[in-house]
């Protein structure tokens, strides 16, 4: 006997034929990434394309590390340092600032959230014109600093630590601290850190891919020589559009380490964006 | 510190000595100092950061947008002269017209294949949930510039797939960065697939939270799956496509990346302009010509407000349909 909620959920096969047709134009530019940074130049041309992979993908990858237009293994370098010093900064800040909203008592910390909320609010191109003019005053211009500084603190890293804070770890768990003489920090670093793990960690992955990928601030303040990852793959594509074949062994190694994360954290990372969405 | 303290503590048979109880009282003032000031200590990375480096830019752009200003040069102050020089800018009227095309392109069809999919995927039934769901996030790993790059390939003239697929019901190749409509399309496709999946998992989230026996009782009142979806879901759904429509119309007014890189980094996008978007423009003006960077400001200020009013548009008007 079938509940009514059950038959209301029943799932038929047009159901997961829909799906499955969903799931495969997700992948198939993956797998497309792999077919044509595998074959070899003179096969790119050919009518019909290429469906297979070929053989020739480290051959095409070695292409891409003897050029010296793009530097590519500096880009790699450059993300791998500046994505995870983001991260790190992210998700500390993120988390001592939201401890303290979400548990620590001072004049003004409505407000001063309200405020942080709001510039959540705010198209980050904003401040793109006279940014640039403030590194090259600074002497940043192409170096890591200028797409690393300011980008340590996230309004939605001190918000979503903050979410977490305020109903993961109780108020009678910090007394006890204070009751035992632990300082603040004390607190904050042997109680409340472990206690934000879960949430700390998809603030980690989010934060990781986003600085990653992220383009328009790299591409305008880096030049060729000192690339990230995705400037050089930029520059690979325009000087090389016709030899596609090194230009997607690039992209697919360029977007290998991120696929690796998400495959190992997709669930978590499903979970945090979903369980934000609601809670927003 | 706190192991000093219960070591140190004397024994009450003996009165403290003074030195004992020097350092108690100044351990006494360090904890009141630690919990009054501690709080701003820790949110201060913050502010410091996005101070300098995102209010103050901001603020700038707003005063750099009432000059004529060479980013290495003179910056004479002109008023408003920039903003009514908008109105006149034949480039900056295409880039609007480029901005909202590609943006119904790729925002209506997106939001509801989401709507479709995230329906698909809240049966309680349904098998491989996870496989499914990560599989239609996955877009969403790869960086734009991949994205580009990739469908570039896709939309290429002479041996992309596209055209190859197209052939078969006799269309001639299409020149997909010739024309504008065909440039949009392209484009709004890779808006499409990078999001797509986001916007469904936002979506189920919502429609995980309506509360299952609402459509108990409608099942009980002999309401058709149809009208369940139409009567009780879409409804219930509201405040979470309002949030979708204004994160889609944040991230649609600032296209930057996908038009560029379609167009092999030419900042004007195509030829004849066929897909410059606002953000190139603005990108244009501010930075790749630095003697106009004023002007170049006010393009920022004046996406900042078309951002405002489209959300506010688009709020009141899936306020007022879903009602």
């Amino acid at each position: 006997m079938i509940s009514a909620s059950q038959r209301l959920w029943r799932t038929s096969p047009l159901t997961y034929l829909a799906l499955v047709l969903a799931a495969l134009l997700s992948i198939y530019p993956f797998y497309y990434m792999l077919v044509i940074g595998s074959r070899s130049l003179d096969n790119i041309n050919d009518v019909p394309p290429p469906l297979t992979p070929g053989g020739a993908f480290g051959d095409n990858f070695g292409r891409v590390l003897d050029n010296d237009a793009a530097n590519f293994l500096t880009g790699m370098m450059n993300s791998i340092i500046v994505s995870s010093v983001v991260t790190v900064s992210v998700v500390l800040t993120g988390s001592l600032a939201g401890f303290a909203f979400a548990k620590l008592k001072f004049r003004g910390s409505n407000a001063l959230l309200l405020a942080i909320i709001v510039t959540m609010m705010i198209p980050t191109q904003m401040g793109l014109i006279p940014l640039w003019g403030m590194m090259q005053d600074l002497g940043w211009y192409d170096t890591l600093y200028a797409v690393t500084v300011p980008f340590l603190v996230t309004a939605f890293g001190v918000f979503m630590m903050r979410q977490y804070a305020s109903q993961a770890i109780s108020d009678e768990l910090i007394e006890a601290g204070r009751v035992d003489g632990a300082s603040t920090f004390r607190i904050y670093w042997s109680i409340v850190l472990p206690a934000l793990r879960p949430a700390a960690g998809v603030l980690g992955l989010l934060t990781f891919m986003e600085t990653w990928n992220s383009f328009l601030w790299p591409y305008a303040i880096l030049t060729p020589e000192n690339p990230t990852l995705q400037v050089s793959l930029s520059f690979l594509s325009y000087a090389y559009y016709t030899d596609y074949s090194q230009v997607f062994a690039a992209t697919a190694i360029g977007t290998i380490p991120l696929v690796i994360v998400f495959l190992v954290f997709g669930r978590q990372i499903i979970g945090g964006i979903m369980e934000g969405a609601v809670k927003s | 510190m706190s192991l000093s303290a219960t070591t140190a503590r004397p024994s009450p048979a003996a009165p403290p000595s003074p030195d004992v109880s020097r350092r108690r009282r100044r351990g006494r003032l360090l904890n009141r100092l630690d919990v009054k000031y501690s709080p701003y200590l820790y949110i201060a990375p913050f502010f410091l950061i996005f101070g300098i480096f995102g209010l103050y830019p901001m603020l700038r752009t707003a005063w750099m947008s009432l000059h004529d200003w060479d980013m290495i040069g003179e910056h004479t102050f002109i008023g408003f002269d920039n903003y009514t020089r908008l109105f006149s800018d034949e480039y900056f009227w295409n880039a609007l017209v480029n901005t909202f095309g590609i943006f119904a392109l790729s925002t209506i069809p997106q939001l509801l294949l989401a709507l479709f999919l995230a329906n698909l995927l809240n049966r309680s039934l349904l098998r491989a949930k996870t496989f499914f769901r990560m599989a239609i996030f996955m877009p969403n790993v790869v960086s734009v510039a991949a994205v580009a790059i990739v469908f570039g390939m896709l939309f290429q003239r002479e041996f992309g797939l596209f055209n190859w697929l197209l052939s078969f019901v006799g269309v001639d190749p299409v020149d997909w960065d010739g024309h504008r409509w065909s440039s949009w399309t392209a484009i709004s496709s890779m808006v499409n697939w990078r999001w797509t999946g986001y916007n469904t998992l936002i979506l189920l989230a919502g429609m995980q939270a309506i509360p299952k026996d609402l459509y108990e009782a409608a099942e009980i009142d002999g309401a058709s799956p149809w009208r369940q979806f139409w009567q009780i879901t879409l409804p219930m759904l509201k405040p979470t496509f309002i949030f979708v429509v204004i994160l889609s119309t944040i991230g649609g007014m600032q296209l930057f990346t996908e038009p560029l890189l379609f167009g092999n980094g030419n900042i004007i996008g195509g030829n004849q302009r066929e897909f410059q978007t606002l953000a190139m423009y603005m990108y244009e003006m501010g930075i790749v010509n630095l003697n106009t960077a004023g002007y170049g400001a006010a393009i920022a200020w004046a996406i900042f407000m078309i951002i405002i009013v489209v959300s506010l548009f688009n709020f009141l008007l899936v306020r007022r349909s879903a009602k």
